[in-house]
Formats: structure tokens, sequence, C-alpha cells
């Protein structure tokens, strides 16, 4: 017995929060997190609408996500530790060679 | 062909036969090329025999599946249609389907035949080749490529199947790429079969737009059409775009100068592709699309008729003056395609003639490419001045290449001379004189160029350098199987032996075969003329080619292809590569050189003209473009900082930005 | 109000300022265990809104694995702490962005979903067999795909993460 938009508005402040963390935070392992808290915002909508519509398919999509989100942290704390090795800092303002 | 419309699934043969397993899972012999490909790709270097074992199985199992699968014909079933939905755009239904009738048999048994023979005779030929088993996986995708083509339900899956075909091509006859006139032949067929492809896709557009957008499926935009109610001249535009892409594919004039170079890939492709399916798929197309061309208006059938007349003769001569052996072949396929391409042009008739003709001409330009390819193997060149003498030293090659150019010129009672006669007879039945005429005259001069090619490879004294000798086995083998077929495919066809072929693939009725005795002895007496001449005049062996001095200028129009590759080459890549300068140039050298002073000097003041707006109005346009970009890019390289979350900004701002517009203003 | 309503304020308050410490926070160690209170409140909501399985997988893969992985992360590469170490000079453009994502979000939450028209909803109770049921019924095939996808993950973790010998 939940509104559905209050779901989605806890769903937003988690995003938003994230969103925050991947532009302001230099440290890498500290963006990573961001984008859990992101990955975890759009769950909480799958899962909710699932609920509320009496459908499956959100819950099996979340369960997904997470898997891929268990991969993503998996490859992205590697390319972390691989740069903290060939360059002492995991600073992502310092990694721009990317550049003209 | 299509009796019926069939909609999704739904089995329309009218009685159970043996064969009807095969017809409704005719996916399969699809499917297995195509895994087989994957296979040699993954597996193909570790297995031993570098994974040319995967896919000589794999084509001998789709054979012995298409034989199953033509068996339904055989014992009169008739045509079923099946389809899965791909994709939905708005009302527009993809699928994805086969449509199996006896035409469609008997091009399944024709491509995987041939390409069985191909796949056995390429483990001799490209025995020891650097690239052999990416070879293999080609062939195995194109034949994949080519079996879609032909069970396809509708236009798109055609497409798909058509395009994958011109890629193999590409891939097979630049296979040899580091020489460069190799890399090149693939690129002038690639090119050249896309500027048929162009025209070939807007007509399939054209039909799709006649469903309103609803289907892609050849059965239900025919009886679309069928209904009435599309104007003519829309059915006929469609019609006329389709056949461009025949045109290409099937190498027609004046899209035919890639066919030639083509020769410059390994031979076995040459067989396969450039003699017995590919080319054939343009053919093919017209068959599977021909409610279409007999609903067109009647100038589009006259068009494909000319088309037609223009390239069996053209190509025929030129077939002449060829010293290079897979050169006279390929220009003999030309104008045996054209035969096939103008049977088909006279109509519902002409439809069994026409195919019966792919069908028998598969086998025994296989079979004569394929022996070609043995006797290259063996004296190490393409080039007819040093062979000779051949038939002692390689007696398999000599006799299955000798039914194969007796087959070739009609000589009762192999292959070539059911299928001719049926053409002749059809053409004078309706009437179509001319047809008839040029059809006669193409028999003739055919049977001399093949006595010419025989007489140089096989007869005479030996002129070239290499020793000389028997191919192994992989290769025989092949040549006595297609030989064995080439004996005996006509006469499938033999309207003495009811004619069994026609009531395979037919359109709409099944039309009597008919013998025609003053017909059959007209076209051996011209085929008889035509051997007889080239044995007159070939038996001795010249250092001049005998014909050179009776001809005269005519001899180096032909060896100059009438000019039309050279046409090409100034007036199409030439500019195009060059740009503007070129062609200026090229425009004022042409004027000056063949006018008078006066044109002369008008030509350089226009010349000048055109060189002064060169100069300042273009050239200004496009170093204005550089420089513009040139200072754009110096302001706007401020931007990229190579910091990852100043990009995460921009991306958010315009999430933003998007959200705001689409909510407030859309 | 409902008695659901009351459980699930709490919880979106818990984890929504848990969500704002963890990437304001001046200590990294701090931040992960933030994470750790958003991720658990989280995995309250799945069981409010019952999604029972889901909650059970949330709280065994986020905060048993994925937080370890990344405590290790952080040990492995001696993070620093402070604020000026450990955020940008763009922070307060980044905080612009976000709340400007969050108004946007909201503002399109009440278009769609009007608070003081949304209906109380009968939850869906998913039971763990039905969720199985449904995963290898109808979506093996992606199933199969993510479990490939974890393979080459593991991989290609390894591969990256790996002391290079040769060099």
């Amino acid at each position: 017995m939940i509104r559905l938009p209050l779901v989605l508005m806890f769903s937003a402040l988690l995003f938003s929060a994230g969103v925050y963390g991947v532009l302001a935070r230099r440290n890498a392992v500290m963006v990573l997190m961001a984008i859990e808290l992101m990955l975890n915002a759009v769950n909480v909508n799958l899962v909710a609408f699932s609920s509320s519509l009496h459908q499956m398919s959100g819950q099996v999509f979340a369960l997904f996500i997470i898997a891929v989100a268990a991969a993503e942290v998996g490859i992205g704390l590697a390319i972390v530790i691989l740069l903290f090795r060939t360059r002492e800092s995991i600073n992502v303002d310092e990694v721009n060679l990317l550049k003209w | 062909m299509v009796n019926a419309l069939a909609s999704e699934g739904e089995v329309v043969y009218e009685a159970t036969t043996n064969g009807v397993w095969f017809v409704e899972h005719a996916w399969v012999v699809v499917v297995l090329p195509l895994i087989s490909s994957a296979l040699i790709l993954a597996f193909g270097k570790r297995t031993p025999g570098k994974g040319a074992v995967y896919g000589i199985a794999a084509v001998g199992a789709a054979f012995l599946f298409s034989v199953g699968l033509l068996w339904h014909f055989v014992e009169g079933g008739g045509p079923f249609e099946a389809s899965i939905d791909w994709f939905t755009i708005g009302p527009l239904h993809l699928e994805l389907g086969i449509l199996v009738d006896g035409l469609t048999g008997i091009m399944l048994v024709v491509v995987t035949a041939v390409s069985l023979c191909v796949h056995v005779y390429s483990l001799g030929y490209m025995h020891g080749d650097e690239r052999f088993t990416w070879f293999y996986v080609v062939l195995s995708l194109f034949t994949a490529a080519m079996l879609t083509v032909v069970v396809s339900n509708n236009l798109i899956q055609l497409l798909v199947g058509w395009e994958v075909m011109g890629v193999c091509s590409y891939l097979l006859i630049g296979h040899w790429w580091e020489v460069k006139e190799n890399s090149d032949a693939a690129i002038k067929a690639f090119i050249t079969t896309r500027i048929g492809d162009v025209p070939f896709m807007f007509g399939i557009f054209l039909l799709i737009a006649v469903s309103g957008f609803t289907t892609t499926n050849i059965t239900e935009i025919a009886h679309e059409i069928g209904l009435g109610g599309v104007s003519p001249l829309y059915i006929s535009m469609a019609a006329i775009l389709l056949f461009g892409g025949t045109v290409g594919k099937s190498a027609q004039f004046p899209l035919h100068v890639w066919l030639p170079d083509a020769m410059a890939g390994p031979t076995p492709v040459s067989a396969l592709i450039h003699a017995a399916t590919m080319v054939a798929a343009g053919v093919y197309l017209i068959g599977r699309l021909f409610e279409i061309f007999l609903l067109a208006d009647h100038w589009v059938l006259t068009t494909v008729s000319i088309v037609a007349a223009i390239t069996a003769l053209g190509a025929a001569l030129l077939a002449i003056v060829q010293n290079d052996i897979k050169r006279v072949l390929a220009y003999s396929t030309l104008s045996q395609l054209a035969y096939m391409v103008a049977g088909l042009s006279l109509g519902e008739v002409g439809l069994t003639a026409g195919f019966f003709h792919l069908f028998t001409h598969a086998f025994f330009k296989a079979l004569l490419f394929l022996g070609a390819g043995s006797v290259i193997h063996a004296v190490h060149s393409n080039n007819m001045s040093d062979m000779g003498g051949l038939r002692k030293s390689m007696p398999i090659t000599f006799w299955t290449m000798m039914i194969g150019s007796l087959a070739l010129a009609g000589i009762f009672p192999l292959a070539g001379f059911w299928s001719k006669d049926e053409l002749l007879v059809v053409a004078e039945e309706e009437h179509v004189l001319w047809l008839f005429g040029v059809f006669l005259l193409t028999a003739v001069i055919t049977a001399f160029y093949t006595m010419r090619m025989v007489l140089l490879t096989f007869f005479g004294e030996y002129k070239g350098h290499a020793q000389p000798h028997e191919s192994p086995r992989t290769m025989t083998a092949p040549l006595v199987a297609l030989a064995a077929a080439t004996i005996g495919v006509g006469l499938l066809g033999a309207p003495q032996l009811n004619a069994v072929f026609g009531q395979w693939v037919f359109f709409e009725a099944v039309h009597e075969a008919v013998f025609v005795p003053w017909i059959a002895l007209l076209s051996t007496a011209g085929a008889l003329l035509g051997l007889f001449a080239g044995y007159t005049l070939y038996k001795e062996r010249k250092a001049q080619d005998p014909l050179q001095a009776p001809m005269g200028p005519m001899w180096n129009v032909l060896q100059q292809r009438y000019y039309i590759d050279a046409f090409y080459m100034r007036a199409i890549v030439v500019p195009v590569r060059d740009t503007w300068s070129g062609a200026v140039n090229w425009f004022n050298q042409t004027v000056i050189d063949g006018a008078v002073n006066g044109a002369a000097l008008a030509a350089r003041a226009m010349g000048q003209v055109v060189a002064w707006f060169d100069r300042t109005v273009i050239d200004g346009i496009v170093n204005g473009a550089g420089d513009t970009a040139d200072r754009a890019g110096n302001v706007l390289k401020y931007l990229q900082t190579g910091n990852v979350q100043w990009y995460a900004v921009g991306l958010f701002v315009g999430v933003i930005a998007l959200s705001v517009i689409f909510i407030r203003f859309v | 109000m409902s008695a659901q309503e009351y459980a699930f304020t709490v919880l979106a308050v818990v984890g929504g300022l848990s969500a704002i410490a963890v990437v304001t926070a001046r200590n990294v160690v701090h931040a992960a265990l933030y994470l750790v209170v958003t991720l658990l409140s989280v995995g309250g909501v799945y069981l409010l809104l019952g999604a029972e399985f889901v909650a059970w997988v949330q709280i065994l893969i986020y905060v048993g694995a994925i937080v370890i992985l990344f405590l290790f992360g952080l040990m492995l590469t001696k993070a620093p702490i402070g604020r000026d170490t450990l955020d940008n000079q763009q922070r307060w453009l980044g905080a612009l962005v976000g709340v400007g994502v969050f108004a946007g979000l909201v503002f399109l939450i009440q278009e769609a979903f009007p608070v003081q028209d949304a209906e109380r909803f009968e939850t869906f109770h998913a039971t763990t067999d039905a969720v199985g049921e449904s995963i290898f019924r109808n979506y093996v095939l992606p199933f199969e795909a993510v479990s490939f996808l974890l393979l080459a993950a593991l991989i290609g973790a390894i591969v990256l993460a790996r002391k290079d010998d040769a060099s």
C-alpha cells in the first residue's frame, strides 16, 4: 500500500546523488560507487513498476542489472588498480591524455 | 510458379509426397553451409586438412538434402511457403521465410552440386595456398548466401543474400590481392555490380511501396499487383529497376565489363561464382519476380530482349579473339547468360526454356572452368599460346573438357543441345524472329570459338615451359562427376522423354515442350558449321591468329573489347577519380585532337575559362572550406580537455536540456 | 498514510541521506560504509514492494560482495583523505547539474503520476519460485547472455589486474 510517485522520487534522489558523485569526485573508486548509486536508482524504479503493474519482468531485469553491475565493478576496479600501478594515482582528472 | 497465395505456414501442396519433409525444412540447406563457414573460421586452422572437411561435409549434406527436396516436385508436389516474423516497423512486417517451388528445387540442386564439386576440386587446386582456410570460409559463406537468395520468400531477405554474395565475390576475386591487377579486378567487379544494385534496391522499395509499406513478401506483392489497381507505369518502373540488378549481377551489357576481369580470381571461384551460381542469381531474380515483368508494359520485356541480344552476340564475338583460356570461357558465360535472359524475355513459355538452359549451362560451364583450371594448374599459365598438345599428358582433363565443349557447342545428345533447342523453339513459337536469328548466329559463333579453344589447348604441339601433368584425383573426380551430369541432365528436358523439367519449373501452367525437327536440324547444322570453320582455321597452329589479317580493323575493335572498358575508364572512372581538372584536361585533349585549328582555339579558350574557374572559384571554395575547418578546429579543440568528468557534465546538461525541450515544446 | 508508507518513508529518508553522504564524505572508508546503509535501505524498500528475492540478492551481492570489492580497491590504492583531494574543482558545477537532474526528474514524475491523485497500489508479492519460473521460462537467453558476460568480466578483470611478469 504505497503510492508509486513516492518510490519514484526516492529513486530520483538516489540517481541525482549518483550524478553529483560522478561529476564531482576525483577518486576513481568513489566515481564507481556513485555509478552503483545510479544503477540502484534504476533498480528501484524497475521493482516499483513491477510491483504496481503486477508484472514479473521488472524484477527479472533488476536481477540482470545487479549481475551486470557486479561485472562492471569487477572490471572497473581492475582498471583502477592497473591505473594505480602505472601512475601512482587514481585521480580521474589527472588521466587526461585523450585530448588535442 | 506462384500457384496459390500461401499465408504464413500454410501448406499448399496437394498430396503428400516422399520429399515433403525436405521441402518443409528447406531452411536447413541454407543453414548447413553457414554453420560450416563459421566452423572453418573458428577451428579451420586447427583441424587436419585445414578446415576444408567442414565445408565439403556441409555442402555435401546440403546437396543430398536438395535432391530429397527436388523429389517432392518430381512426384508432382506443389509449392510451399513458411515464415517467421523477423521484426516489425510500424505497419511493415519483415519476415524470415522460405518459398519453395520447382524453380527453387532446381536451383538448390544446381548450386549445391556445383558448390560441392568446387569444394572438392579446390582441395587440389588451392593446395598449399597461404590463405587456404580463409578461402574455404568465404566459399561456404558464398554458398549460404546464394542459397538464401534462392529460398527467400521476401525481398529484404533476398537483398541480404544478394549483397553477401557480392562481398564474397569481391573477396574471392581478390583472393591473391598481393598482385595489384587482382585487387583492381575485385574492386571493379564490386563497384560495377554495385551500380546495378542501386536501381535494384529502388525497385525493391517501389514494390514495397505498392503494398502500402505493409509487406515485403514476394507472393503477397505479386498478388497485390495481380489484383490490378496499380498503375502499369509504376509496375514497369519497378520491373526495369529490378532488371538493373540483373544487368549488374548477371553481367549483361552495359555492365558486363566486370566478369572477364573477375577471372583474376582462383579458377574454382570462376567456376562456382562466375559461371554457375552467382551470375545465375540475376536470371533467377527475373524468374522469381516474373509476375511483375509480365504485368509491366510491353517495352520492359522488349528492352530486356534487346539488352540480352546485344550481350549474346557481342560477347560471343569477343570470345573469338581471346588468348587467355579463362577469358574465352568468361565471354562465353556472358553470352550464355544472355541466352537465358533472352529466353525469359519471351514470356511464360520462355521461363521454362530459360531456366532449363541455366540448369544445363551450370553443369557444363562449371565443368569447362574446372577443366581450364586443371590445365592452368598443369602449365602454370592462363594463355593458350603457352598450351597445345595437352591431350596426351592430361587425358582425363581432355576427355571431360571435350564433353563440356561439345555441350557448349550444342551437339546432340549433350546438355547444351536440348536447352538451346528449346530456346530456339520458343523464339520461333512466339514469332520473335530476330531473336531466333540472334540465337542461331550466336550458336554458330559459340561452336567456332569452342573449337578454337579446344584445338589451341589440347592439339598441336606444346608451347609452354612447365612440365604438364595430369591433376591430382581431388581435381579430376569433380570433372568426371560434372561430365557425367553434362551428358545426363539434358535428357530431363528432352521432349521425347516427356520433358520432365518443364513439369517442375513453369509459370502458372505447364507448357508442353515440343520437338521441332527442322529447328533441331538447323541448330545442329549451325553448330557443325561453326565447329568445321573452327577446325579448318585452327587445325594448324600459326604464329599469328589466322583471323587477324582478314578481319583487319575489326580485330583491334574486338581486342579492345569494343573500347567499352576504355570508354568507362575515360568517361567515368578517370573523371570521378581525378575530379574536375582531370575532366577538363580530357575534354581539352579530345577536342583539340579531333578538331581543326579554329575549333582548337575555341577549345583552348574554353579550357582556360574552366581552368580559371577551377583555380579561383572552385579552389577558393575548396581552400575556404579547408581553412574554415582549420580555424574552427583551433578554437574548438580547447573544449576537448581530456577530462572525462567535464564531458560527463556536458552529457547531463544535454540530458536536462533535451528533456526540457521535449516536455515544454514538443 | 498506511503503515507500509511510514516504513517506506523512514527507509527512504535514511537511504537518501546516506546516499548524499556517500558522495560528500571526506573519508573514503566512511563513504563505503554509508553506501552499505543506502544499499540496505534499498533492500528494505524491495521487501516493502513485495520483491523478496530481489531484496535478498541485493543484500547478498551488493552488501556482501560489491562493497567488499570497493573496500579492497580502496585498500590497494591507498586512497587519501580530505575534501580537496577527494573532490575536484568543478564540484559546484556538479552540484548544480545534480540538483537540475533531480528537479527535472521530480517534475517529470509529478507530471506523469501526480502525488495528490496517486492511488496506493496493492503490492505484488513475487515468490522466489515465481521469479525462477519467469527467468527460466521467458528469459533464458538473456540469462545465459548475462552469465557469459560475468565470465568474460571475470577473465577480463584477471587479465587486467595481473602483474605482467614478462616485462
